[in-house]
């Protein structure tokens, strides 16, 4: 069954005395419980708009969320409070995303208790297990956001989200600003959480290589609409639409790159 | 062979904190030649930045012990007097950083800003040559953006407004610290184009500084990799990233996600992470990480390996046989 359907989502920016932004002009797509969706396109082509669209930071102008079969905008307090819990967002500024003046500790055990996720008794055992999904020593807990690397700071904000035991979590450029390295260690993360614990993922990114080892699906964005959807390997492969052609054409990667040099030089 | 513009020569970076020394970069050689691409790669930490700033010995380098020689068009720059390197920077040497709101001045248009590389000028021709450096920087609307401040501007426009500062006075090396970071792959695709072309029309040398091994493979012609304050790897751009010597190269090039690579496969990742510079570790500095590591590595330094075809590495099994 699919966890969310999106149909016709638009999202418009007005400020008084210019002409609206139409950052989202009709975006439709449904997403199974378990499965992933990445979601490419160049910068202000709306991406990030339609994911805080998602996750109600930002009201849609027009077009309906269904989520679990149940309709977004007629659900009841309770029920947007729910939804909220079951959808959440992971930043691409990790550091900046994390409240500086509380510890590791004080982060987990604040989201826990405020939504009321284990009795007070049990949240120490539950950040235990936390930290041990998302691969972090628990020499971090007293640590301060600036105390740890970036990548460290990634993961709590994994373990921040999964404390309220999500169905479906968007990352918006999780990986971008981190070192390579680093980078191998989240995006392993982010397929073994899908694994294990059946989660739902809809990954941004402008990096087409991430999108197409970790996503089952891919939507490529331009000016406010999904151009080309797909099986990401088909997309990325066999590009149809000549815009998800620029954009492969753009990406530097390393072993084309490389075999295209060393032709020249034979 | 002629002279290279920029030779440095085991250059190293010493800070003094709370009495106790920290060596950041240690032993740095490093060579750029007239009109040369030459990349520098590695993860945060690994002192790409402060190399970079030791070349023309900017801020927060004038706080550190400089070591070594940097001969630049056969000048000593760390020998020079600030009257002496400030002509070298900018008309020598100029810098674009990743960060384009941590160089441009909030408060001041951008025509006052380009204005300010442009001393030998008179002031009625600044806003001509503005526009036109601008102009040269592909930027849509040239005119309104030397009106701009910076904050009415995208990151890409800001990005290209400090390319056009750094341009003014047609420096004979850009040194582009990770540029395009922060940028999506289109917009970096059109910085860096860019820069190519600016590159070749004034037979301007490039060192770029980027964590990207895809743009290192695509556009420069040779690379450094360093590692805890070191040069590990260098070489041809094709030999070593075709034929990585240095485990630690090996391991940068496995954790790229590559298009082609079959889905679900997991990434490579590098265990561990770059040893701070007050814990260098007293062997290998990356022998902690290193899945190949063996007693020796532990206890003594790898010293460089000089080969034949001037691919070089720094590792213990990776010397040659014959040595
Ligand atoms: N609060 C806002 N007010 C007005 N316009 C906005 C606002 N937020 C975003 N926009 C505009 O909406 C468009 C889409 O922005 P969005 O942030 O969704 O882009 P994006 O695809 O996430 O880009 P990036 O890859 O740079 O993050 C852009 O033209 C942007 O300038
Ligand atoms: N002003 C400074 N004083 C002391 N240590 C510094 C200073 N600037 C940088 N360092 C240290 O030098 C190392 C290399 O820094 P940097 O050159 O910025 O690395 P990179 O650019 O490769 O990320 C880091 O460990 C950093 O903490
Ligand atoms: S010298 Fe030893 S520890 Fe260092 S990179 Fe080579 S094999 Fe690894
Ligand atoms: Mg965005
Ligand atoms: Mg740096």
């Amino acid at each position: 069954m699919s966890l969310l359907t999106v149909q016709d989502l638009h999202v418009t920016y007005r400020t008084p005395g210019q002409p609206p932004v139409r950052a989202v002009r009709g975006v439709s797509f449904s997403l199974a419980a378990g499965a992933s969706l990445g979601i490419v396109g160049e910068s202000g082509c709306g991406k990030s708009s339609l994911a805080r669209a998602l996750i109600g930071l930002q009201p849609a102008s027009a077009g309906t969320l269904t989520f679990e079969g149940r309709a977004v905008d007629r659900l009841s307090r309770q029920g947007f409070r729910d939804y909220r819990r079951a959808v959440q967002m992971v930043f691409q500024d990790a550091t900046g995303s994390l409240n500086p003046r509380m510890t590791v500790r004080q982060t987990l055990h604040e989201v826990l208790r405020v939504h009321r996720m284990r009795p007070a008794a049990a949240i120490p055992q539950r950040v235990d297990e936390l930290l041990d999904l998302v691969g972090l020593p628990t020499t971090v807990l007293d640590a301060f956001p600036r105390e740890i690397s970036g990548g460290q700071c990634q993961r709590v904000s994994f373990a921040r989200c999964l404390a309220l035991e999500p169905r479906l979590i968007i990352a918006d450029e999780p990986v971008s600003a981190l070192d390579v390295s680093v980078q191998a260690r989240i995006l392993n993360l982010v397929r073994s959480l899908q694994q294990r614990l059946g989660l739902s993922i809809i990954l941004i990114s402008h990096d087409l290589a991430v999108v197409r080892n970790i996503c089952d699906r891919v939507a490529v964005m331009h000016d406010g609409v999904f151009v080309e959807t797909g099986i990401a390997a088909d997309v990325l492969d066999v590009p149809r639409h000549a815009y998800t052609r620029t954009l492969l054409e753009a990406v530097p990667d390393v072993g084309r790159a490389l075999q295209s040099k060393l032709k020249a030089e034979r | 062979m002629p002279h290279p513009l920029l030779q440095v020569d085991h250059l190293s970076v010493t800070f003094r904190r709370d009495g106790m020394l920290t060596t950041p970069v240690r032993d740095v050689s490093l060579t750029v030649q007239a009109g040369e691409r030459v990349a520098v790669v590695g993860e945060s930490g690994c002192g790409k930045s402060l190399t970079a700033l030791s070349l023309t010995r900017l801020s927060p380098t004038d706080r550190a012990r400089l070591q070594g020689r940097v001969l630049f068009d056969g000048t000593d720059t760390l020998a020079l007097s600030p009257d002496a390197l400030t002509r070298v920077r900018g008309r020598g040497i100029a810098y674009v950083f990743q960060d384009p709101s941590a160089s441009l001045n909030p408060v001041m248009r951008v025509q006052d800003q380009i204005a300010e590389c442009l001393p030998d000028l008179p002031r009625a021709a600044h806003r001509d040559a503005c526009v036109e450096l601008l102009t040269r920087t592909g930027l849509p609307d040239p005119a309104r953006a030397a009106r701009a401040f910076p904050c009415e501007l995208s990151g890409g426009q800001q990005q290209r407004v400090m390319l056009a500062m750094a341009l003014a006075a047609r420096p004979k090396l850009l040194v582009a610290d990770e540029p395009t970071t922060a940028l999506d792959v289109t917009t970096q695709q059109q910085v860096l184009d860019l820069i190519d072309t600016l590159a070749d029309a004034d037979g301007m040398a490039v060192l770029l500084i980027t964590h990207n091994l895809g743009l290192v493979a695509g556009r420069m012609t040779r690379v450094y990799v360093m590692y805890a304050g070191q040069v590990v790897e260098s070489g041809a751009v094709t030999d070593v990233l075709s034929n990585p010597r240095h485990p630690y190269t090996r391991g940068l090039l496995a954790a790229v996600p590559m298009l082609d690579a079959p889905r679900n496969a997991p990434l490579q990742d590098i265990p561990g992470t770059v040893p701070s510079p007050d814990a260098w570790p007293a062997g290998c500095a990356f022998a902690p990480r290193c899945a190949q590591a063996d007693a020796r590595c532990h206890a003594e330094q790898p010293p460089e390996t000089d080969d034949a075809d001037s691919h070089r590495s720094r590792c213990w099994h990776t010397q040659p046989c014959h040595s």
